[in-house]
């Protein structure tokens, strides 16, 4: 069958897809962006999470018909594009996530940012504060992370958070 | 394998009656598990995701009527007060991204006997909402759970929605698991006092080949409580519940737990939320009077 939705706000179709194959494989294996992972195929790990209408999902638990004219955003639509031409660049949480050194094999780094990115839009995207560490924990409970210990991740969750309130408080004064 | 999308509740039960061994999916998070590890292979699915009414909610005479594909994250977020014991139940289920997605109707379509919805839907005397071509009718969830995975759900059936009746008293949910997030229950509980009725309702998951109520327990525990006066329980009564909960359940060994513990994790649990739900009721007694 054909499908046809939104990624990263650019219109995609793509075809001979068949009826049970998750958004996750059409998104990799379909069409060219390999940015959500593939780690266990049955909504334990995470790594495969984006954004569909606006709601996080495990995109491996989503039937590719599921997302028929809908909109989905992945970890490659977080960064913000830049001048045309330009490299985009990276948003907040890709950053912090450089800088705490919350990245060691990376695997599960893609789906933590679009998970991360969603905590901080219903925290301090609704006009709230940094999450505390409780609420950073119970939102990411369902992203795996084998290298890290966690610890770096937290710190980059919170620098990404702070860094997102001093510019928001930036523009809005 | 074919995918049907219907976009309206008529065109969803017409397509369940013209293929009654096509898979429905809603969240997905039963579904494509199967699918991807290619344990089954149907020869279509339906998917629900496209009808409106599934996702919507109302009030229905003083209860409220909840679509069967309501996301646990929905639940929690708006339905906290009208179903606390399942709002309880439900923030306990898998990750925000599961939540995010897998409903109810997903829980009762697949009825596993650890399903996180079950108890609280027993022990609220909750009743399910069914439809197919051939009409609508109601199946109060202490009817619904016939046998390991096998419900009264017919063939041609659709999970419709949950009513949801409005609390007369406190609710809880336990469960026990590994840890707190992603865990299916090795053993859970849920309570629900009416004090309308002066009646106990009680829901246990995992520890039977369906989810059960504790009858006797139920019958025991409204007997020993003092509803109007709101003076405490005796320690034996309550130690008794604990026990005549534990006295249901039929539990197998398996690598979440072994029988004995699930027994005795039960009777913890019954215990422990009987006194959360005991001790919010004399509260409420204290603020009247
Ligand atoms: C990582 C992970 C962790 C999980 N943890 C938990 C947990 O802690 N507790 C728990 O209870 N469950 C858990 N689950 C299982 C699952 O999330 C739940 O059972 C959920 O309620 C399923 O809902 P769904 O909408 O995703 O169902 P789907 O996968 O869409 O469907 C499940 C079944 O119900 C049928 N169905 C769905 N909707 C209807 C309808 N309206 N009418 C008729 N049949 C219907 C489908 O055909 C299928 O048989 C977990 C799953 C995953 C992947
Ligand atoms: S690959 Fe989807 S949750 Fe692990
Ligand atoms: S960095 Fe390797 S799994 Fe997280």
């Amino acid at each position: 069958m054909r499908v046809s939705f939104e990624v990263n706000g650019e219109q995609v179709t793509a075809d001979d897809v068949w009826a049970g194959e998750s958004l996750l494989y059409v998104l990799r294996e379909r069409l060219g962006l390999p940015g959500s992972k593939n780690a266990c195929e049955q909504g334990e790990c995470g790594s495969c999470t984006v954004y569909l209408d606006c709601v996080t999902a495990c995109s491996c638990m989503v039937a590719a018909g599921q997302a028929e004219g809908r909109s989905v955003r992945t970890v490659e639509g977080l960064a913000e594009g830049g001048a045309a031409g330009a490299d985009p660049a990276l948003a907040h949480v890709q950053e912090a996530f450089v800088a705490a050194g919350a990245v060691q094999c990376g695997f599960c780094t893609p789906g933590l940012l679009v998970q991360t990115d969603d905590l901080i839009e219903q925290t301090v995207g609704r006009g709230g504060g940094v999450p505390e560490d409780a609420e950073i924990r119970e939102h990411l409970a369902g992203n795996l992370c084998r290298c890290t210990g966690y610890e770096k991740i937290i710190d980059a969750v919170r620098t990404a958070a702070e860094r997102t309130l001093a510019e928001r408080s930036e523009v809005a004064r | 394998m074919d995918f049907l999308s219907p976009s309206t509740w008529e065109e969803a039960l017409a397509v369940k009656s013209a293929h009654p061994d096509a898979v429905p999916i809603m969240g997905g998070t039963d579904v494509m598990v199967e699918l991807n590890f290619d344990k089954h292979r149907p020869p279509a699915l339906i998917d629900l995701t496209r009808v409106p009414e599934l996702t919507r909610w109302a009030p229905e005479g003083d209860g409220v009527l909840m679509g069967a594909g309501l996301s646990y994250t929905r639940i929690i977020g708006e339905l906290a007060g009208h179903a606390p014991a399942l709002a309880q139940a439900s923030r306990s289920v898998a990750s925000p991204q599961i939540r995010n997605r897998g409903s109810v109707g997903g829980n009762l379509g697949g009825a596993s006997p650890s399903g996180e919805a079950h108890p609280p839907l027993l022990a609220t005397d909750a009743v399910i909402e069914l439809a197919s071509v051939r009409g609508t009718r109601r199946v109060p969830a202490r009817e619904f759970y016939l046998g390991l995975r096998h419900t009264a759900r017919a063939e041609d059936e659709l999970i419709a929605a949950v009513l949801l009746p409005r609390p007369a008293g406190p609710q809880y949910f336990a469960k026990i698991g590994t840890r707190n997030a992603m865990v299916i229950a090795v053993a859970s509980f849920a309570i629900a006092l009416d004090a309308a009725t002066r009646t106990v309702g009680t829901g246990v998951g995992s520890c039977a080949p369906t989810p059960i109520r504790a009858v006797e327990a139920e019958e025991f525990i409204a007997g020993e409580l003092d509803w109007d006066g709101g003076s405490p329980l005796a320690p034996g009564a309550v130690t008794r519940f604990g026990e005549l909960v534990a006295s249901v359940a039929r539990p197998i060994d398996d690598v979440r737990g072994s029988a004995d513990y699930r027994k005795h994790a039960l009777s913890v649990m019954a215990r422990r939320t009987l006194a959360w739900a005991v001790t919010d009721h004399r509260k409420g007694i204290e603020q009247c009077a």
